[in-house]
């Protein structure tokens, strides 16, 4: 139940969505966008949320795309979990995103608003940062394609009005060899104690996590040492989690002792998996 | 939409044509319970865990609790009021897949949404799909069979 009223409103077009945000803020409203919208009323009921206009952008043909080209793919940003699982365009993707929450969750759950989340998981963004993609916005100034890493930097780096319509990335990473590792502290279904996606570009490792620290990260620094391969593989993971951007996360899934054991038995398997792949 | 915070809400669910005035704020849960007197689907967590609460929307499972009313327009709903001695139901019966029974609206819509859309379902779909719905008399095992009973049932009358 929430316990607030909001009026809800449905665009057909990124336009009407646009300007209705604008409009909505001129009438003094607090206007917020909305997708899967299981994050917004499941945080409304606890007063973490608060709008008095919801503006469902589900229907905005541009939202849903899913578009694969000889060199691009194109994913909305209101396509549900399930469907990036059951489409399997960027296999790396649809393993994260099987992992969220649980079956019937995903078929509420958006890859937006995955990506755009208070809960500070956000699992899908890590296939995507691994792979350089970019976003498109659109907001008051118009609709603009951004990477990635400028606009995700801990969370989503969005003006007020802007919401995101898709995400594109070049076809050709979406093959390469990868493992995506979730590691709970029980269960199959729940937050991560620590969440690893990895990709191997040629002899280059690209790693990203979430669980880690209270947002989700890829960083040149941890990966110069994973791939310092003249080192043996104990050493460069050690080396390598010196590098993390901020104190690891202690809290009620798993202190950060647990955590960063967790973290090293899952970095071992990883570069293990992937290099062994090379033999 | 109306500004105000009530507005009139056309639904189908289990093929029946409502109309409901509504806050637009309501959830579907909410709306079937409150307003349609369909108390089938459960409140349990209403956070979007524990899955007591699964309806299905254009056949496809979903949490009431987490979806609202509005977003219903269109679409049909059913409910476990629209189950007509389904497969399923009767084999949660012959299984005895159930205890206390309060999970079990919700765990038969979802496993009555697998059985239909995935006939040929293998174990890891089974319990990926059953992983959505929370029983705290832990009647699992059970609601797995019953969920199995039927898809062989299936497969035995194609075969």
């Amino acid at each position: 139940m929430v316990s607030f009223d909001f009026t809800y409103h449905r665009p057909s077009s990124i336009e009407e969505a646009v300007q209705l945000f604008a409009s909505l803020q001129r009438q003094g409203k607090t206007p917020i966008y909305y997708s899967g919208g299981t994050e917004i009323i499941t945080l409304s009921r606890l007063n973490l949320v608060f709008a008095d206009a919801v503006i469902d952008i589900k229907h905005i043909p541009e939202c849903q795309s899913f578009d694969i080209s000889q060199n691009q793919l194109v994913l909305g940003t209101a396509l549900t979990l399930t469907a990036i699982e059951e489409t399997n365009a960027f296999p790396l993707l649809a393993k994260a995103a099987s992992e969220i929450a649980d079956r019937t969750a995903r078929n509420q759950i958006t890859l937006g608003g995955n990506i755009c989340g208070q809960i500070f998981y956000r699992e899908t963004v890590l296939p995507l940062l691994l792979v350089d993609s970019d976003i498109v916005i659109a907001g008051k100034s118009g609709v603009q394609q951004r990477p990635i890493h400028e606009v995700f930097q801990q969370s989503i780096q969005l003006q007020p009005g802007e919401f995101l319509v898709q995400v594109k990335m070049n076809a050709a990473y979406l093959t390469m060899p990868h493992v995506h590792m979730k590691r709970r502290k029980q269960g199959k279904v729940g937050y991560p104690l620590v969440t690893v996606s990895a990709l191997k570009k040629g002899n280059e490792l690209r790693t990203a996590f979430s669980g880690v620290c209270p947002f989700p990260f890829r960083s040149p620094k941890v990966e110069e040492m994973l791939n310092a391969r003249h080192l043996p593989i104990d050493a460069r993971i050690d080396y390598a989690l010196q590098q993390l951007p901020e104190p690891i996360l202690d809290d009620i899934e798993g202190s950060a002792e647990y955590r960063l054991f967790v973290l090293k038995n899952t970095l071992w398997d990883i570069l293990t998996e992937l290099e062994e792949a090379e033999r | 939409m109306s500004s105000s915070s009530k507005c009139e809400i056309p639904l189908t669910v289990n093929g029946e044509k409502y109309s409901v005035i509504a806050r637009q704020a309501d959830t579907l849960l909410f709306v079937l319970r409150n307003h349609l007197g369909l108390t089938g689907a459960k409140p349990g967590c209403l956070n979007g865990d524990c899955g007591a609460c699964t309806v299905l929307m254009d056949k496809t499972p979903i949490k009431s609790c987490m979806i609202l009313a509005i977003e219903a327009i269109g679409k049909s709903v059913t409910t476990i009021e629209g189950l007509r001695d389904a497969p399923i139901q009767r084999a949660f019966v012959e299984h005895f897949a159930f205890q206390c029974g309060y999970c079990t609206p919700g765990f038969i819509m979802n496993a009555h949404a697998l059985v239909e859309s995935t006939p040929n379902a293998s174990e890891p779909i089974i319990e990926k799909w059953l992983e959505s719905n929370v029983c705290r008399c832990t009647s699992y095992f059970e609601i797995e069979q019953a969920v199995k009973s039927v898809l062989a049932e299936k497969q035995a009358s194609k075969d």
